[in-house]
């Protein structure tokens, strides 16, 4: 198949991040780098939440599929003995996809407050699931994951953290070019357009329902990623990835970076681990205060996310 | 209906009509908006539907696109029954609309407004490919030149002025290649200067297509100009149906429609 001019540039902006991120990644201290690994990781999630936003869908409960990820993980090593990092990601983006599936045409019937709280409640159900059936689960304590071989390699203890690294940039860069098609493609418009106008939507013989499940498929696969890549970077799984803290975090970050390009709300949550850890370390007492604080300012003064002031400063030297 | 018709002598070709009203009835409450009504039109046809507000065109048009669902009565669309029917359901047969109120996507550009009516016309909602392709740029640029849009491609909807924003309303329904178009008010807030021109535009640019227009319209000129069958309504019922003069010049329609009183 020949490859779209318009696609080749997305992926040569893709690789080129990659690449700068590879190198970074040889630089970094190891906790910075890690701090870099969850991030990149956790960003799909965000991306996920943005991708809804786009189609005028605020989730509330996007924690519900970062869980199912990251259970999926540690469930494929303790039941079934997969100890093969990209298999165990397979499985991952595969749960999380099929309970989209299974939940998805009930769910995107509702729009606004409604998609929210409905959003909001079903991981809600996941977190007490998980919670209460603590023979099964671990209960609060969550489950160990252990180290997993990527591609066959077996890394040393020491060794595993960057191996880590690499294998979340990898996946990282697979999902961002796969979100910058989708934004381009015609589904990518087609959910901008449920947001504009669903009227002239139906009216042009598309079906919103059938957009906004589409959106919301890719959005839960993209997050049971995200899940899975931080239940191997951490090597651990709780119920607190499905409790809403977790998806106000994925939206925050998501405010916080803006929605309109796909490199946005990795650029949010990039910041917002950042502000999470350093604040935590230096103000220890109000470090929420201050998060509240900076995400107050944000909505005030940059109503489209810290992405916008790239576009205002590309659209001025543009012109 | 068809005694008026024989009245008036307006000859109805053998052929099946495009597009058929059979006993469409709609009640809001205390107000019928739709009365029974019965009405055929042929392919090609350039219909203008007159009558005071609140007389049930745009209920007409809703009923016949999906929209809102009759009490009774059913469409007849190709000689095929059709009940039940959506937006959806309704565009994919062959019947489009645009709107009183342009329903566009405010925060994309002109262009953009015409890619997706176009990605949706040739089934690429779920293609990987960019929307923005040479083919379908061609396409796109093909359709806004059409109605005279060419020099806006790059604007952001929300910034067009009312007269643009309509014809991209109807540019975007005629982009679904329909065979019956029904305009609900293309004139409407548009500028006594505008108005003429707009609508040369718009038939012009439908004039090669075959379709079967109606338009509904307050502007009598517009209507004297345009249309050549007229479909006057009051109370939710057609009154008069027939050659524009006919209709027009009819005292009834002279009375309850143009609130001309007979003598005057």
């Amino acid at each position: 198949m020949k490859i779209d001019p318009g696609n080749l540039r997305r992926l040569l902006g893709v690789v080129l991040l990659v690449a700068v991120l590879a190198l970074l990644g040889l630089w970094l201290a190891g906790w910075t780098r890690f701090l870099l690994t969850v991030a990149l990781g956790e960003s799909l999630a965000v991306i996920g939440v943005a991708l809804l936003m786009r189609a005028g869908l605020v989730s509330f409960g996007q924690g519900l599929f970062s869980a199912v990820g990251a259970y999926a993980v540690a469930y494929g090593m303790r039941l079934w003995g997969i100890h093969e990092a990209l298999l165990l990601l397979a499985v991952a983006v595969a749960a999380s996809t099929l309970l989209a599936v299974a939940i998805g045409p009930l769910i995107c019937r509702y729009r606004q407050i409604f998609f929210a709280m409905i959003s909001l409640a079903f991981s809600m159900v996941l977190y007490s699931i998980l919670l209460k059936f603590n023979t099964a689960t671990g209960g609060s304590d969550g489950m160990e994951v252990t180290a997993a071989t990527v591609l066959g390699y077996h890394a040393a203890a020491k060794a595993l953290a960057g191996v880590y690294y690499y294998l979340t940039l990898a996946c990282f860069g697979v999902a961002l070019f796969a979100t910058a098609a989708y934004y381009a493609s015609p589904a990518g418009y087609l959910a901008r357009a449920v947001r504009d106008n669903e009227i002239r939507l139906e009216y042009l013989g598309a079906s919103v329902s059938r957009e906004t499940f589409r959106a919301y498929i890719f959005a839960a696969a993209l997050t049971g990623l995200s899940g899975g890549l931080f239940a191997l970077a951490v090597g651990h799984v709780s119920p607190t990835l499905a409790y809403w803290t977790k998806s106000g975090e994925f939206l925050f970050a998501a405010l916080l970076g803006g929605t309109s390009s796909p490199i946005a709300p990795v650029v949010g949550t990039v910041v917002f681990e950042s502000l999470n850890s350093y604040l935590s370390a230096y103000l220890p007492n109000v470090w929420q205060m201050a998060l509240g604080a900076i995400m107050l300012a944000i909505i005030l003064l940059m109503p489209r996310g810290l992405w916008s002031l790239y576009e205002r400063f590309s659209a001025r030297h543009a012109a | 209906m068809e005694p008026l018709r024989a009245i008036l002598g307006e000859a109805r070709s053998v052929s099946t009509p495009v597009l058929e009203a059979v006993g469409l009835h709609k009640r809001f409450g205390a107000v019928i908006a739709c009365h029974d009504v019965s009405v055929a039109f042929d392919a090609g046809e350039l219909v203008g539907v007159v009558g005071p507000n609140g007389a049930g065109k745009t209920t007409f048009v809703n009923v016949v696109t999906g929209y809102v669902a009759p009490d009774s009565g059913y469409i007849k669309y190709r000689g095929r029954e059709h009940s039940g029917l959506t937006p959806r359901t309704a565009v994919t047969l062959g019947i489009a609309r645009s709107f009183q109120h342009p329903q566009l996507y405010e925060s994309l550009t002109v262009l953009e407004n015409a890619l997706i009516a176009l990605a949706v016309k040739e089934r690429r909602h779920a293609s990987w490919r960019p929307l923005k392709q040479a083919r379908a740029l061609q396409g796109a640029s093909a359709l806004l030149e059409r109605f005279e849009l060419g020099e806006a491609a790059d604007v952001e909807v929300g910034q067009l002025p009312e007269g643009r924003r309509k014809v991209l309303d109807i540019a975007m329904s005629f982009a679904l290649r329909p065979s019956v178009l029904l305009l609900d008010e293309p004139t409407s807030g548009v500028s006594a200067a505008e108005k003429f021109a707009l609508m040369d535009t718009v038939t012009g640019a439908l004039a090669e297509a075959q379709m079967t227009v109606l338009f509904i319209e307050h502007d009598m000129e517009v209507v004297e100009r345009y249309a050549r069958r007229v479909l006057a309504f009051v109370e939710g019922r057609i009154i008069a149906d027939g050659r524009s003069a006919d209709v027009l010049g009819d005292a009834r329609v002279r009375e309850l429609v143009l609130g001309v009183a007979e003598g005057a």
